[in-house]
């Protein structure tokens, strides 16, 4: 048992991509897909169990801490796993939705299965593998493990424009990550650490912090790079496209969870790495991500595709994260992190019940479809919940983090907080004129003809297990967010330090 | 010179040293013995007898990887001996096994003589082997011509293909120039080193030895002669590895040279000349202020020209030569940063690795996809390549993702490194050239995996016509499993580089 629990967080990395490996080697189908639950099922127990067992107060330690040596020690970097209070949220995130998209995917009778399959459980690998990661060089590593899987999805699997949609998407997401390492590297090559170790490098940094102007270099290379990561405006124009290409599983994974990629390494690297060079450019920042609520916003108020509209309102939602980054607080840091959480579960949900209604209407395009309640009330049931969430309802996940995040906003400019809480008005339109125009008022005439020839049946237990994980996610934290907040403050306040050692004059520009 | 010196200078040769290659020659003759010997029906036979010849070499070499030699010159200091010399002895018997093997597939669809190439190879792989150890202008440019001479032929051996004929032509006409322009370079030194009035110490070792070179432009730190024989030199080499502003020949040589040729060029003819450029920048040491620069400029132009003459490139063997063209751009950026990073040759040699698999993997696919012209390979013969051919399209997927420098693949590692090195060596602009360059190829790569996996819109072709038939070889066992293993090594080398890095580092 001891010896299980040490080697925990490999296991839960290893499992799928060991599954994977199977499937490409050759398995039969039969077995591809019983595997397969495993593959999905074993990181999703695992987290949970973590997040039940993790101790609150773990303040700036890492708990299951694990170092294995691949080869690359003379430079520095070996492949350690633990969990800290920051990453814990992101790590059961990673589970849950990956075991949601899982599941929705066995079900989805794509073209190929079994290489769909192998292809998310590599995703899935890698996304537990980047939050579970301590060693700089590995968080990075695992998130392109995860990536590479998703641009060859869309290139197979996808829609309209899928050809197009997976060279923007890869171009656009190798810039981001290419200068992002350039900015990991920076921090590397300027601490005398010698290490990828991110303990290692936050002991030396805090004893001998780099210069204002090194940081100043790596705080915009991690900014712009982990930025276009995360679809920082006016870098975003690859999610929307991405997503509306995406078979649906994907786009559940890549907007649920690896998108967060970015705003965790801010969170988890960038802000206490370097703290003089995120002052520096928190102006510009909180600028950006007004661009993202208020501009994206209003384009989301005129798209006409379901699809669209939650690929845009999920653009959009990264600027109250890039707000709360920008605040340089703990509290903005925290609740860019709770976000993080209730937005991951909200918008793979709606990919999910996205693609539900499409199967029953047969278009994306809101204009032909209306009166869908009637037909499959408990599929109305599940979207309505959804948006609700997304809107950030109290009681669903989605409050906390933004709520935190309009505190900690409104304590540093409240003309920035006035911005924010402007989007939340767009976001209540958009996505319950969305609502509206799907479910409820009569069908339109498309709709009507396709509803003749094949009348749409109700959710199917395929589509509502996978629902139901995510919706429950989102009620238990939207209830009980302490379990998730507790050991997250803790790890802020013993990483961020620095923030409130800041000169005072630093601080306030 | 009496008989007595003649003795003793004989007793200095241990011929032992370079068994390697004493052995490959003893192979290559052996083909010819035996083409006279068997029966004209057997002659099948030769190929897979030439492969199993140097698997048993690169194992022998393996064994006696540390051999007594390391650190000591031989044969009268034409030759020295390292740890970088022995990895690149086993990196050119690896490329010469795969040349052969990729050459069995490759000549089974011409009709043409079927011994002579894989004994060219064998003597030209034996060639660069000395090549890379030579402590001596003398030694390093006979190495260098029994290399070259053994690429007019096999870049020409595809005769009654023209454009195999005019890329063999090319090849001699820019082999011969920068043959010269290397030549002019090692008078200058001979005649400044040699020079009586300005002797130094080492000078009795020889003026063309590496050391008495290397302690002369020490002691002259400015000197107008050496440093234009130090450029021409260099020249010369940068004709070699195909760098801008040499690099003119590489895109049609590359083309018309039979595909396992181009292989060749394009992993066995760089990694010489990077070889070579690792033991002449340490050489040149003392010339530091005139070296950086111009290897600085050079790679800066390299990664930009490659990468962007091959984003308009449709044929494969254009693409990857133009893609190899940007590889030594980011190889020339860890040999400048080995001037202040002791990491930085370890890097450059590591990338030459992951290369080698890589390209190797990619070079296997494209002898298996070509049909009999062997010139006339294009993106769009890649249409659905995954339907037809799961298992090319796999390697194929994996080669050039690692060429891309893809994480978690092999060339992501060696990229990582080389750039951790020149950052270490504060090459900021070029490394920001280097990203850019990254960047772009993403382009060409993905567009290549692009046609080969995601379905394509083709005309409808009418029912009373027959669907054309693309022109694609199935794998045999020896292929296969050189395949398999290129592509295993790329996955895992990108995960796990074991004892590679430090043994690399232990220099």
């Amino acid at each position: 048992m001891n010896m299980l629990s040490e080697h925990l967080l490999l296991l839960a990395i290893a499992t799928p991509f060991l599954v994977a490996v199977a499937i490409f080697a050759g398995l039969p189908k039969r077995y591809s897909v019983k595997l397969s639950y495993l593959g999905f099922g074993v990181p999703a127990l695992i987290s949970l169990y973590l997040w039940r067992v993790l101790p609150a107060d773990l303040g700036g330690h890492y708990a299951y801490l694990a170092r294995y040596d691949t080869g690359l020690s003379v430079l520095g970097i070996k492949l350690t796993l633990g969990l800290n209070g920051i990453s814990l949220p992101l790590f059961v995130l990673a589970g849950v939705v990956g075991l949601a998209a899982g599941l929705y995917a066995i079900q989805s009778g794509a073209e190929r299965l079994k290489i769909y399959l192998a292809l998310l459980l590599v995703m899935q690998s890698g996304l537990i593998g980047a939050f579970a990661s301590v060693d700089v060089f590995f968080f990075y590593f695992f998130h392109e493990l995860a990536v590479i899987p998703t641009f060859i999805m869309v290139g197979i699997w996808g829609g309209r424009d899928r050809s197009y949609a997976a060279m923007k998407l890869t171009i656009y997401l190798t810039l981001g990550a290419m200068l992002s390492l350039i900015g990991l590297i920076l921090v590397y090559a300027q601490s005398q650490a010698g290490s990828f170790n991110l303990i290692e490098l936050r002991q030396t940094l805090l004893a001998e912090p780099l210069s204002i102007t090194v940081q100043k270099y790596g705080f915009g290379l991690l900014m712009f790079g982990f930025g276009i990561l995360v679809s920082l405006w006016p870098f975003h124009t690859w999610a929307p496209l991405g997503y509306g290409a995406a078979p649906s599983s994907a786009a559940m994974l890549h907007a649920g969870v690896l998108k967060k990629f970015g705003l965790y390494g801010l969170v988890q690297i960038a802000l206490p790495l370097l703290p003089l060079g995120a002052a520096q450019w928190s102006g510009v920042l909180s600028v950006l991500a007004l661009g993202n609520i208020l501009v994206i916003g209003f384009v989301t108020l005129a798209q006409r595709d379901l699809k669209q509209v939650v690929g845009y309102g999920s653009v959009m939602h990264m600027g109250y994260a890039f707000l709360g980054v920008a605040t340089l607080s703990v509290v903005g840091a925290g609740g860019v992190v709770l976000m993080m959480v209730g937005h991951g579960l909200s918008v793979a949900l709606l990919f999910l019940l996205s693609t539900s209604v499409h199967h029953r209407t047969q278009t994306f395009d809101l204009s032909e479809m209306g009166g869908l309640a009637q037909k499959a009330p408990v599929l109305a049931a599940f979207f309505v919940a959804a948006t609700m969430a997304s809107i950030g309802l109290p009681g669903l996940a989605n409050f906390w983090g933004e709520l935190t995040i309009f505190v900690a906003v409104w304590k540093s400019s409240p003309w920035l907080a006035a911005g924010a809480v402007a989007g939340v008005v767009i976001t209540a339109i958009y996505a319950l004129r969305a609502t509206a125009s799907v479910f409820f008022g009569s069908p339109s005439e498309a709709f009507a003809k396709v509803a003749a020839q094949t009348p749409p049946v109700d959710l199917r237990w395929s589509e509502k297990v996978p629902a139901l994980i995510l919706l429950v996610m989102l009620l238990v934290i939207g209830f009980w967010p302490k379990s998730l907040s507790t050991p997250l403050n803790s790890a802020l306040q013993a990483i961020y330090p620095a923030m409130s050692a800041l000169p005072p004059e630093i601080a306030r520009k | 010179m009496n008989l007595d010196l003649l003795q003793a200078a004989a007793a200095d040769n241990r011929w032992v040293a370079i068994l390697p290659e004493l052995l490959l020659g003893c192979l290559a003759l052996l083909l010819l013995v035996l083409e006279i010997v068997l029966p004209k029906k057997q002659h099948g036979i030769i190929p897979t007898f030439s492969i199993v010849g140097q698997l048993g070499i690169l194992v022998g070499t393996l064994v006696n990887f540390r051999t007594e030699f390391i650190g000591q010159e031989t044969f009268n200091g034409l030759l020295y001996h390292s740890m970088s010399g022995q990895f690149l002895r086993v990196f050119f018997l690896l490329t010469s096994i795969l040349v052969s093997i990729l050459g069995v597939v490759s000549l089974a669809k011409q009709k043409m003589p079927r011994v002579e190439f894989f004994n060219i190879v064998l003597v030209v792989s034996a060639a660069m082997m000395l090549l890379v150890q030579s402590h001596h202008f003398v030694m390093l440019f006979v190495a260098l011509e029994t290399v070259t001479i053994g690429f007019y032929i096999l870049v020409s051996y595809y005769r009654t293909n023209p454009l195999s004929l005019e890329a063999g032509l090319k090849y001699l006409v820019m082999g011969a120039l920068s043959s010269a322009i290397l030549l002019f370079g090692i008078v200058f030194l001979y005649g400044v080193v040699g020079n009586p009035a300005l002797a130094a110490s080492g000078v009795a070792r020889g003026s063309m030895d590496f050391t008495s070179i290397r302690e002369f432009l020490a002691a002259h730190p400015d000197h107008f002669l050496a440093k234009g024989g130090i450029l021409f030199v260099l020249a010369g080499v940068a004709f070699k590895i195909g760098t801008v502003p040499f690099q003119i020949w590489v895109p049609d040589v590359d083309q018309g040279a039979p595909t396992p040729v181009t292989a060749f060029l394009a992993v066995g003819s760089k990694a010489a000349g990077f070889g070579v450029l690792m033991v002449l920048a340490y050489t040149f040491g003392a010339y530091q202020g005139l070296v950086v620069p111009v290897l600085s400029v050079m790679a800066a132009a390299t990664i930009l020209f490659g990468n962007i003459a091959a984003l308009t490139q449709y044929n494969v063997k254009r693409l990857i030569g133009l893609s190899g063209v940007s590889h030594a751009g980011y190889l020339l950026l860890g040999v400048i940063a080995s001037y202040s990073d002791p990491l930085a040759p370890s890097a450059v040699y590591f990338y030459l690795f992951t290369y080698l698999i890589a390209s190797f993997a990619v070079f296997a696919v494209m002898t298996h996809v070509s049909g009999d012209d062997d010139t006339d390979q294009e993106l769009e013969n890649y249409a659905d390549l995954v339907k037809t051919h799961p298992f090319l399209a796999t390697i194929l997927a994996i080669g050039l993702g690692s060429l891309a420098g893809i994480p978690p693949l092999a060339g992501f590692i060696g990229k990582l490194m080389i750039f951790l090195a020149a950052y270490h060596a504060g090459l900021w602009a070029l490394l920001g050239i280097a990203i850019v360059g990254v960047v772009i190829s993403i382009y060409y790569y993905f567009g290549w995996i692009k046609a080969a996996f995601f379905p394509s819109w083709r005309l409808p072709v009418p029912a009373t016509e027959p669907t054309p038939v693309l022109p694609r070889t199935p794998v045999g066992v020896m292929a296969g499993v050189a395949m398999v293993t290129l592509a295993v090594a790329s996955v895992v080398l990108g995960f796990y580089q074991g004892p590679l890095v430090e043994w690399l580092a232990l220099r």
